[in-house]
Order: C-alpha cells, then sequence, then structure tokens
C-alpha cells in the first residue's frame, strides 16, 4: 500500500519540495463556508456565508470585528480564528494604550503572519487551518488584507475564499475596474453579487446567512446581520423573483 | 505564641538568641544612586501658536550648583513632526534618547513608515505624531516609577496631532501628565509660565497667536529664567514646529537686549552683604 511518508509533521520536506501538513491546512480553508472582501476609495467590506449544522441550530459567526477600525472574515476552523482574533485584539488594544493609535492593517497583518509561519518550522507545532480576511480603514486608507495557513499575506483590492470562493473569485475579477470608485453601496452589493456566484444551485443568500461588515473612512467598523441586511439584500436581488438569475427560480416565500 | 506577627517564620530567640540583623546595616541596601539626579538639566519652557508650538532651553547641564557642561542640547527632534525637551537628570535623558532612537528606528522599518514611491500626505500620517509619542513616554515613566526606580525627567513634548493640530504636553517622572496652551517645567513654572500665560491665557488665545508673537515670549521667557535662574545659562536651544516649515531647530542661542540693571538695587546676598 502507497502512504505518504512525509506528511508526519510540518517540518518534513516531500521529495517534492512540499509541506503537505500546510497544504492539509490549506484544503482545510477550502472546506469553509465562503468570505468576501472588497475595497473601494473610501470603504472596506465583507461579506460572508454562514453555515448552520442544522436547521434547527444556530449559524456559525462568520464575520469578527476585531478594534474600532477594522474586521475579520474567517473561512476554515473557527476555533483557530477564535486564536489568532483574541491575539489581535490584545495587539490592536495594546497599540492604543501604548502609542494612542489605532494599529495599521498592515502590521497586524504581518503579525498573525509571523505568528502563523512559526507553528510551520516547529516540531510539534501544527499550522492554523483557517483563512482569514482582514479589512478596515487605518491611517493610510481603507485595506483588504489575505491570511493563509502558511503566514502567507497579501494586499487585495477584492478577494473571496472558502469553498467554491473560485466562482466569487471569477465575479470579482470580472468586476475589478469598478471597486475602486464605488460607493458604500454599491461595494456592498458587489460584495454580495460575488458571494452569491459561490452558492450551490438553489441556495440563495438571506438574512438568516449572511453577514456583512463595513467600515469607512470616518466610519468604524460595523458588522451588520439579520434584518440590517434584508434592504441590501433586496436591492441586490430585486429581480430574482423573475428568475433572471437561472439559478434562483426556486421561490416559496 | 509570639504574638509579634514579625517575628512568626523565624528563629525563635529564646531558642537561639537574638537575631543577628548587623549584615543588613552593611552596603547590602537596594541600589539607591538611580533614584536622585546627579547632573540636571534646569528649565523647559514651551507654547503653542495658531500653526505649531514653541519650545526652548538652555544648553547648560548643572552638576548640584556647579554649571558643570555649558555644552548639552536639551531639545531633541524625534521626527517633522515632534520635538523633546527635557528638564531633570542628564544621564536618564540619555537614557530616553537612546529608547526613543530604537522606536524611531523600529517605526520607519515597520509597516508605519512611508514608503519611498509615495511621500503624500496621508502616507506621512501613518508616522507616530507628537500625541503618540507623549503617550508612549508618560507609559515608559509611570512604568519606571511604579518600579520605584523613576526617570529623573520633567519633559515637554511639542509637535502636531493627528489631525495636524498643535499639540503640547508634559510628562514628569511621577507619570503623570498635563497639557496646556503654554508649559514650563521646573523654574520656568514660576517665572516662565506667568509671562507665557499673558500671550495665551485659553486655547481660544492660541488661534490670534502668531508664531512671532510665540517665539517672542518663548525668547523673553529664556531671558528671566537667566535673570534669576542660579542654574541657567544665556546660550540656549530653541525649536519651532509648524505643518508648513516641519521643525526649525536652532540649537546655539545668544540671550540677546539683557539688562542688568535691575541687579543694582538687589541687596543681601552675594558679596554686598548691606
Amino acid at each position: 500500500m502507497f502512504r505518504n511518508n512525509y506528511d508526519n509533521d510540518s517540518v518534513t520536506f516531500s521529495p517534492q519540495g512540499r509541506i503537505f501538513q500546510v497544504e492539509y491546512a490549506q484544503e482545510a480553508v477550502k472546506q469553509g463556508s465562503v468570505v468576501v472582501g472588497i475595497v473601494s476609495k473610501t470603504h472596506a467590506v465583507l461579506a460572508a456565508l454562514k453555515r448552520n449544522a442544522e436547521d434547527l441550530s444556530s449559524y456559525q459567526k462568520k464575520i469578527i470585528p476585531i478594534d474600532a477600525h477594522y474586521g475579520i472574515a474567517l473561512a476554515g476552523l473557527a476555533s483557530d480564528a477564535r486564536v489568532l482574533s483574541n491575539f489581535m485584539k490584545q495587539q490592536s488594544l495594546s497599540s492604543r494604550l501604548t502609542y494612542d493609535r489605532a494599529i495599521s492593517l498592515a502590521e497586524i497583518t504581518a503579525r498573525i503572519g509571523h505568528r502563523a509561519q512559526v507553528n510551520t518550522q516547529h516540531y510539534g507545532k501544527r499550522p492554523y487551518g483557517v483563512g482569514l480576511l482582514i479589512a478596515g480603514v487605518d491611517a493610510k486608507g481603507p485595506h483588504l488584507f489575505e491570511f493563509q495557513p502558511s503566514g502567507v499575506t497579501q494586499e487585495m483590492v477584492a478577494c473571496g475564499i472558502g469553498a467554491r470562493s473560485q466562482m466569487a473569485r471569477t465575479y470579482l475579477e470580472r468586476n475589478l475596474d469598478h471597486f475602486e470608485g464605488s460607493s458604500r453601496v454599491e461595494l456592498v452589493k458587489h460584495a454580495l453579487r460575488a458571494l452569491k456566484d459561490s452558492l450551490s444551485q438553489g441556495r440563495e443568500l438571506t438574512v438568516d446567512n449572511t453577514s456583512v461588515g463595513v467600515a469607512g473612512i470616518s466610519e468604524d467598523f460595523k458588522l451588520y446581520e439579520g434584518q440590517d441586511i434584508a434592504s441590501w439584500l433586496d436591492a441586490t436581488f430585486e429581480n430574482r423573483e423573475e428568475g433572471e438569475e437561472g439559478e434562483s427560480m426556486e421561490v416559496d416565500t | 505564641m509570639n504574638h509579634f506577627p514579625q517575628a512568626w517564620g523565624r528563629p525563635r530567640d529564646d531558642v537561639y538568641g537574638a537575631y543577628d540583623a548587623s549584615y543588613l546595616h552593611d552596603q547590602n541596601g537596594p541600589k539607591a544612586h538611580t533614584q536622585s539626579p546627579i547632573v540636571t538639566g534646569t528649565s523647559v519652557v514651551a507654547m503653542k501658536f495658531k500653526d505649531g508650538v514653541v519650545i526652548a532651553t538652555d544648553n547648560l547641564a548643572s552638576y548640584g550648583a556647579l554649571a558643570r557642561f555649558t555644552n548639552v542640547k536639551r531639545l531633541r527632534q524625534f521626527n517633522t513632526r515632534a520635538v523633546l525637551g527635557f528638564g531633570g537628570d542628564v544621564s536618564d535623558m540619555q537614557y530616553l534618547d537612546r529608547l526613543l532612537s530604537s522606536l524611531s528606528i523600529r517605526e520607519n522599518y515597520s509597516a508605519y513608515a512611508s514608503s519611498a514611491d509615495s511621500a503624500d500626505a496621508t502616507e506621512a500620517s501613518a508616522e507616530l505624531n507628537a500625541k503618540n509619542l507623549h503617550t508612549y513616554l508618560s507609559k515608559v515613566m509611570y512604568k519606571r516609577r511604579s518600579d520605584f526606580n523613576p526617570l529623573w525627567n520633567a519633559i515637554l513634548v511639542a509637535g502636531l496631532d493627528g489631525d495636524g493640530k498643535p499639540f503640547l504636553a508634559s510628562a514628569d517622572l511621577l507619570g503623570s501628565t498635563f497639557s496646556a496652551p503654554s508649559l514650563a517645567t521646573g523654574f520656568g513654572a514660576h517665572l516662565a509660565q506667568p509671562m507665557m500665560r499673558r500671550v495665551v491665557p485659553n486655547e481660544a488665545a492660541v488661534a490670534n497667536t502668531t508664531r512671532e508673537m510665540a517665539e517672542k515670549a518663548v525668547r523673553d521667557a529664556m531671558k528671566v529664567l537667566f535673570y534669576r535662574d542660579a542654574r541657567s545659562m544665556d546660550r540656549y536651544s530653541i525649536a519651532i514646529v509648524s505643518k508648513e516649515g516641519g521643525v526649525e531647530m536652532m540649537e546655539d542661542e545668544q540671550l540677546e537686549g539683557q539688562s542688568w540693571a535691575f541687579a543694582d538695587r538687589i541687596r543681601g546676598y552675594g558679596t554686598q552683604v548691606n
């Protein structure tokens, strides 16, 4: 029987130059439900699809506000995201206490990046099984960063991670030119449309399964859920009842 | 039963004899030489005007009453938006100077640094401003005093805050902070502060104060301090921080227009007894 001998720990390279434990961690991100982030010149938006384990249960939290000026959206192991978000909250608070300054998004992203990378280099540790989108506004304006379990971080104009996120990214790539000049509402609509594109057939965005986080210049990061996003959903998908979008034909409300 | 709690857990005197505490009275006590100043700088004076702040100190470091070092710069530029003035112990000032240098290097290599290709206004505003610096320094001062090892300084931080408005605040060896349109440490708090308050009695008056008015008030204050503060000197440093000009630092100024006519009337000490 073939058995992979190079995936027992995160410090051993395979003969092909791969570190399997890190790749498995990245697989965990792909199992998580999809999250999308976009920035314009004035705003940063996160949108996420929440999952519930069963019909009667509540939905898993996908967007976590960290400090007044930014928040994160997660895809993957929520428990690992909890560790990272607690760390980010501490670091953000420490910046405000020590310097009376809101931590910059590039700085906090670099700090969790370093932390995650250390886990890929020490025997007995494991990589974080979560990908994050970090969005908000700092002294240098609105930003969106992507964080991966490998410790890789990148600044993005728009990004989607999680299950079937390729469809969302395709939407984002097609509309890339519109984002920079978008208004707050337009940006939210783009994010919701991208999110919608990654849904499987017959599923829809509802006030229950969708989360939106918005930050802007002189606007604190805020998480919107439930009835607060009803008007955005209605405005974004106003003609879904008419069946213009092929997948959303099922109507039972 | 011994009813004196301080004796509990100790060898019993009736069994072992009285405790020999003599070794405690040698030089084995806690370090104390860091808890009083040795070489000192005197007053720091500063005041706001409508576009910025003026700050000044003389260039003297005294060893007790002796004018020991006559070319010590007690103003320190942190960046284009903040200048610090140090009064009190000079070695603690030098420690803080090194601390701020390392902070500055860390900042300039971090994500806060403005990138070389885009030197526009928004980029620059990410670096530490005078307010950030004052908050940081006050935490350092409070930490040290809580360790019973204070940094024996009175510090004024002058510059611009996050909105580009004039900022002036003090931090001292106790970690206490204070902010006002004009501030002075040490002897200056008694002699210079009333003079500067005549120009800027409150925040509203700052808006009507020009750079020239503020600079004149501070230079006049330095003169009065030289007249009446025995630990002062007639060579001094003055810095002006403003949004347009950044930091203008003048480190070798000479007091001008001195008049010692008043000295004739002073009787009762020194060589003239009556």
